[in-house]
């Protein structure tokens, strides 16, 4: 069953022009518009999530990765978006719902790990008190009932418990990066957004909290969307992968069959190039 | 009672002189022409050199009295949310009650009984000056009686004795949005309250019971005002943060630094925010009663003073923070503190009893609901 479909999806940097989709893409080899100097971060983007499925978005560094993420999570960036985005049980296109829709969404069903650290924390309160906020927004308000979620959540994203209380900017990168999920996870959204899971994170600390988002998500049956410039990662948890260039999709498949057996010149690239 | 210390209340100003210090005035908007007066002295010596000519009735010109006026309309309009007005300058220093006075200034009129107190006490220096600056230029009679006042400024306290429908109550504010103390950022802060986001402020309800193990806010308690916007209720005791709730009177909260003023109307629920299994309380003064007066009822100060045959040693006692209340119960111990009103036994602010409010039924009607 779909759970989010988005459909001719776009995010502009800059004023935009009538030939910014003409002068951009893979073919015209850039995501800037020769015209006005828009950038075209992504367009004519058509992708879906079924309910507990993974789709994996991979491509280089400046592909438009992170714009789609943000667009399909719903978070205002400065981009201006285009396209339409539906979602289960919610009627009409969410990019041009109004700010309490879109606030409800985002409290409760959909959620957005930023590549940032920074972005999605505040690093003075602590790790247990970032997590509590989702908590609390969405409307918890008994005390006990929020701390022994959070402490729930600490534990199935391996973050040390007697380290809950202390503020987030003393923990390490791979702490940080758990608090986030953690959060993401709080109050059982359906749909996760994972922006470059594993940046900053050593090999081995990535590993582990790959391992652990992968148990969780199966656990919970939640779908996700999982951005990466690293093959591996995408391998490891995406059903169905997207590959992108220049703001545009160039390959799409069953994640297998794309590590395989790619169509597009690009992607094989890409694929020798991690082997 | 002023030359004593007011321990309880003593740290409450001096942490607000600090923060005050931090803050920038940019953003204040000053057009018009300032008055120019250093003192109230300055000021009244220069009325009285050239007489009334000049200036306007209440000290503020017209223009800026309707400036206030309209500000403050507005703000009873939408309660609890902060309103920008163009503060002036006044011979007091900032910080000591310019929004507060450019607000009483603006709605007295000669008929009116003006009365002010600073942390509960008509008596200090402050307070007197205030008082003078409203009955020379407004021509107003003062009191020290809350029950005879039309309109009340005060800083940090509202006072025992149950406020009317008829009366005004207009409160010194330093620091103006409650958020501050999560995101200094105002600009954020505005998107919050826009988008009624108080999930950073529950954290740091939540973060104070994980270290405190119970909410350990002391004055400026943040409350929700009719169930949409979060306001500081100014540096009030928590003690006083019940009385605004479902109050006959209207209270006006005046911001000059920041040039920012709110309201909440008569009969607007005021809802101090609190965990449905950590409430809201009061401060508590068990055993103790006013050294003055014997009452238990009231918020009570710490005193520290020799007394004779003491060897100079320090004594603590406690004796109340309204003083002219405690001047009615000196000589009618028995005075209730709605002696005053046609009707009796009117709930305003804390009883004698040790028991914390309920509140439990309020949280969970609210859940949700400030998300
Ligand atoms: N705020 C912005 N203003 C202008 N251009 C931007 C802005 N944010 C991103 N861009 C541009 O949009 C394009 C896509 O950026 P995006 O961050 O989506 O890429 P990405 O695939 O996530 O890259 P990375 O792997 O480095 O995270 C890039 O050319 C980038 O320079
Ligand atoms: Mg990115
Ligand atoms: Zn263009």
């Amino acid at each position: 069953m779909t759970l989010l479909e988005a459909e001719d999806v776009r995010a502009v940097y800059g004023d935009g022009c009538v030939r910014c989709l003409e002068t951009t893409g893979d073919r015209a080899g850039t995501n800037q518009c020769s015209r006005c100097g828009s950038i075209v971060a992504c367009a004519e983007i058509d992708v879906s999530v079924q309910r507990g499925e993974v789709l994996g978005v991979v491509g280089e560094s400046g592909s438009g990765k992170s714009s789609l993420a943000e667009l399909l999570a719903l978070e205002r960036g400065e981009a201006t978006v285009g396209g339409d985005v539906r979602y289960a049980g919610h009627d009409g296109n969410l990019l041009e719902v109004d700010y309490q829709t879109r606030q409800a969404l985002r409290t409760g069903e959909i959620a957005l790990v930023h590549q940032h650290i920074r972005d999605g924390l505040s690093l003075e309160f602590t790790g247990g008190g970032n997590v509590a906020e989702k908590l609390l927004a969405a409307g918890w308000r008994s005390f006990e009932d929020v701390r022994a979620r959070v402490s729930e959540l600490f534990e199935a994203t391996e973050i040390p418990i007697e380290r809950m209380d202390d503020p987030t900017s003393t923990y390490s990168g791979g702490m940080q990066r758990r608090v986030q999920i953690a959060r993401a996870l709080a109050v059982e959204p359906e749909l996760v957004v994972l922006d470059e899971p594993t940046t900053g994170l050593d090999v081995s600390v990535q590993a582990r909290v790959l391992d652990t988002f992968r148990r969780i998500q199966r656990e919970h049956g939640v779908a996700a969307i999982v951005v990466s410039h690293d093959l591996g990662v995408v391998r490891l948890l995406a059903d169905r992968t997207v590959v992108m260039r220049h703001g545009r999709i160039v390959e799409a498949g069953l994640t297998d069959r794309v590590m395989e057996d790619p169509h597009h010149e690009y992607t094989q690239t890409l694929i020798n190039s991690v082997i | 009672m002023t030359e004593h210390e007011q321990t309880g209340l003593a740290d409450d100003a001096s942490a607000e002189t600090a923060t005050e210090g931090g803050t920038n005035d940019n953003r204040q908007p000053d057009r018009g022409t300032p008055i120019r007066a250093e003192t109230v002295d300055a000021a009244l010596d220069a009325l009285h050199g050239e007489g009334m000519a000049g200036y306007s009735y209440a000290y503020l010109d017209e223009h800026t009295k309707r400036e206030v006026r309209r500000a403050t309309l507005k703000a009873i309009a939408i309660p609890g949310h902060q309103v920008p007005y163009a503060s002036r300058p006044m011979p007091l220093a900032r910080g000591w009650g310019t929004g507060g006075i450019q607000v009483s200034l603006s709605v007295l009129g000669p008929d009116d009984t003006f009365k002010v107190i600073d942390q509960g006490t008509d008596g200090s220096v402050n307070a007197a000056n205030i008082r003078r600056l409203a009955e020379e230029t407004a021509n107003v009679s003062t009191t020290t009686d809350t029950t005879e006042a039309d309109v009340i400024q005060t800083r940090h306290r509202i006072p025992e004795e149950v406020l009317c429908d008829d009366q005004l109550l207009v409160l010194q504010v330093p620091v103006t949005d409650p958020l501050r103390k999560v995101d200094p950022s105002d600009a954020a802060n505005r998107k919050r309250h826009a988008h009624r986001n108080y999930g950073k402020m529950w954290v740091h309800l939540y973060e104070n019971v994980v270290e405190w193990g119970e909410i350990n806010i002391g004055a400026s308690y943040p409350t929700m005002v009719a169930g949409r916007y979060l306001m500081s209720p100014s540096p009030i005791p928590r003690w006083d943060t019940p009385k605004l709730d479902d109050a006959d009177h209207l209270s006006i909260f005046a911001a000059g630094r920041e040039a920012r003023i709110y309201a909440v109307p008569p009969n607007t629920r005021v809802k101090p925010l609190a965990f449905e299994d950590r409430q809201f309380t009061v401060e508590r003064f068990p055993d103790r009663a006013c050294h003055l007066c014997g009452s238990e009822d009231t918020f009570l100060v710490e005193l520290s003073e020799t007394r004779d045959g003491s060897d100079g040693r320090f004594e603590t006692c406690y004796v109340c923070n309204d003083t002219s209340f405690c001047e009615k119960r000196h000589s009618d111990p028995d005075r209730p503190k709605d002696h005053h009103l046609d009707r009796e036994g009117v709930d305003w602010g804390p009883g004698t009893p040790d028991v914390p409010r309920t509140t439990a039924d309020d949280a969970a009607s609210e859940r949700g609901e400030s998300g």
